[in-house]
């Protein structure tokens, strides 16, 4: 998995509260498909008009929020399914990081999953970021320092973020769950061993 | 602390392999659960990466998602060969246990684990499937995962999560005729909001939950994810004892005794504190019924579609005015008496025998209207058969309902089956998302009996109307 060190990009704001998985990728592009294919469908209900025509005032489709690395997102975004396609959707379409009040629980574990840094911030500080991220012509910036745990926003003002420490120092040095979980399979037998004296009837 | 830990708590320690810091945990999962989609591409990374599945007897899998519920195909539908087949030649490979189309024990994975005491109490289970949290009507810790989490718990059979809150839902009160759990659900929805459950493990509990049977308490904890929640449970009681034993995986002899001493430990302390409580009486209930894009756009079937001008704020002002337009129906319109073009009765949320039951008795005697495409569709073989056994089916299909095969269908569409665009379809399913039956299709959630209530009438219908 890639390192997550400092990310500073236009940010694109989608004002809207439970977006849901099946808007950020709909079933028929994950069934039979394959990893690569799917950022051209991200948001495809909101993206095209029809088949292949997009749609004008979707901020996605808009200059400079096309080449956007930061989404800005209302509460609970991405709720509804567990497809960790919706992430590799926004990963596809070069997304590296969002910013929201809240997030679908299993998206947000989907998005470590991945290397894409998922940021919690009070409902307030969202708002604000979601006016300073409007463009005029001038490509307002936000800088994510996840080192420094701290987003600086176009007007220079500084916000402090929290992410949870393990998921923090995975991101820093790259290292996906599984690494880390396979150094620990003595512990898991351990587990195991004593669990069967507790729990006999869980293992078949 | 004894004697004031919840009954999450009390899973959630069972579980917990190493504390990872922070409110972070690496816990065992005891049951993984693998689909014909995220299942499949789970267990294709995890031989991409070189890794074994470390346990495979502790996993399950069935192809529920593509199937196709036509039974003039036999259930073969055109992601036959993309995605049956190979779920069925990895499972193999790995020696893990799979069910098959026409099989025994197949089904919608969250109706099949209950059923064949896959699922027990206490026990963690994980799917690549939101809705995984279906399996805690019966008092077990199960919540959906991603992809890769998937990928991880076949390797280690563990999975890492962070410890959630805890609120608990109480519903007293008797519920009123022909009124059921998915009403009492999808009305906490509607009040509470999409959002609320955002970081809580849910429990429900209160005298309307415990009179309830095991079915139905399965309907409730399957919408918590619907409210954002990726847990739900009921402290499980005599009742899903009795609905467990002699269950092809529940334990036997004397390792039944053991379980059921240590499951009877389960429920949550009469000291235990919860981190937000919510009462609800559900005497007065109506029944209950979606109006709009998201699971919270909830009214009882006799209300009105809300005025987006009244709403203060602008986004959301924007947001009610978008719903509404999708669906085609305007503000301050009454939403009985809509005219229906589709009704489906299936899903993991409701498609258990309980549920058939409640949707026959009213369908027994009468047809459906004119021009409504009408689908029953079982969730797992062994309903499928128990409703003929009842002669069910017979009652659905004299009525003009297409008795179908077991599978997720129209819930989501995977399988290629869909909603026509424009057509209006009330679902007993879970999601009335934009697109989730179908590109523009438009959807209703509602329960079984008002589901079949649709049927008959053709429009949208307050059930207990058409059955007084
Ligand atoms: S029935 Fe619907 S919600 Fe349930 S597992 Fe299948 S697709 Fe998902």
């Amino acid at each position: 998995m890639g390192k997550f060190t400092v990310l500073s990009s236009v940010a694109a704001p989608i004002d809207e509260k439970n977006v849901n998985t099946d808007i950020i990728i709909p079933i028929k592009r994950l069934v039979g498909t394959d990893r690569g294919t799917f950022g051209e469908f991200a948001f495809e209900p909101w993206r095209y008009l029809t088949e292949g025509v997009e749609n004008p005032d979707f901020i996605l489709n808009k200059m400079p929020y096309r080449n956007a690395e930061i989404l800005i997102a209302g509460p609970n975004f991405a709720c509804g399914s567990s497809r960790e396609g919706a992430v590799w959707a926004i990963q596809e379409f070069g997304i590296r990081a969002l910013m929201a009040p809240s997030f679908g629980g299993i998206f947000f574990n989907n998005c470590f999953q991945c290397g894409i840094l998922p940021i919690v911030l009070p409902a307030e500080i969202i708002e604000n970021f979601m006016r300073q991220a409007i463009s005029d012509g001038d490509n307002p910036k936000f800088t994510i320092d996840l080192a420094a745990n701290e987003v600086t926003a176009p007007n220079g003002d500084r916000t402090s973020f929290e992410v949870e420490p393990f998921r923090r120092d995975a991101l820093l040095n790259g290292l996906d769950d599984l690494g880390m979980t396979l150094t620990r399979r003595d512990e898991i037998g351990a587990f195991q061993a004593t669990d069967r004296e507790t729990r006999p009837w869980v293992y078949l | 602390m004894a004697g004031t830990r919840t009954l999450f708590d009390k899973a959630w320690d069972a579980h917990v392999v190493s504390e990872l810091g922070g409110d972070m945990a690496l816990l065992h999962a005891d049951r993984i659960l693998l689909h014909d989609l995220s299942g499949l591409r789970a267990l294709r990374m995890l031989k991409e990466l070189g890794h074994a599945v470390r346990d495979p007897s502790l996993c399950f899998a069935a192809p529920d998602h593509t199937v196709s519920s036509d039974p003039a195909l036999g259930g073969k539908g055109k992601f036959h060969e993309t995605c049956v087949v190979p779920l069925a030649e990895l499972t193999a490979a790995d020696k893990i246990r799979h069910y098959a189309m026409g099989e025994q024990g197949f089904g919608i994975l969250h109706v099949i684990g209950p059923e064949l005491g896959i699922t027990l109490p206490g026990a963690s289970v994980i799917c690549g499937d939101s809705h995984t949290c279906t399996h805690g009507g019966i008092g077990a810790l199960a919540w959906g995962v991603g992809t890769t989490e998937l990928v991880h718990a076949m390797a280690t059979q563990t999975v890492m999560h962070r410890k959630p809150q805890r609120m608990r839902i109480s519903f007293n009160g008797e519920l009123p005729a022909w009124l059921s759990a998915k009403d009492m659900i999808l009305h906490v929805i509607g009040a509470q909001g999409a959002g609320a459950g955002n970081g809580y493990a849910l429990e429900y509990a209160g005298s309307a939950v415990r009179a309830m049977s095991v079915e139905g308490r399965m309907t409730i904890c399957n919408l918590s994810i619907e409210m954002a929640a990726k847990v739900g449970m009921v402290g499980p009681d005599d009742q899903v004892f009795e609905y467990l034993n002699g269950r092809e995986y529940a334990p036997k002899d004397e390792a039944w005794d053991l379980a059921l001493a240590h499951w009877r430990t389960m429920p949550t302390d009469d000291e235990a504190e919860f981190d937000k409580d919510i009462d609800i009486d559900v005497s007065d209930l109506k029944p209950q019924i979606t109006w709009g894009t998201s699971p919270e756009h909830v009214v009882a079937v006799d209300g009105l579609i809300p005025d987006p001008d009244k709403e203060a704020d602008p986004d959301r002002r924007q947001a009610l005015r978008a719903a509404q337009e999708y669906i085609g129906l305007n503000p301050g319109a009454r939403l009985e008496g809509t005219d229906v073009d589709w009704v489906f009765i299936g899903s993991c949320t409701n498609s258990r025998i309980t549920d058939l039951r409640a949707a026959a008795d009213v369908l027994k005697g009468r047809k459906i209207a004119e021009g409504v495409c009408a689908w029953a569709v079982p969730g797992s073989e062994d309903v499928k058969r128990d409703a003929e056994a009842e002669g069910l089916d017979r009652v659905f299909t004299d009525a003009g309902f297409e008795w179908r095969l077991p599978g997720c269908s129209l819930c989501v569409g995977a399988n290629g089956e869909n909603v026509p665009a424009g057509k209006r379809c009330v679902s007993t399913s879970n999601r009335n998302f934009v697109g989730r039956q179908g590109t523009d299709s438009r959807t209703h959630l509602a329960s079984p009996a008002m589901a079949a209530a649709a049927a008959v009438t053709g429009q949208i219908t307050d059930v207990r109307k058409l059955m007084s």
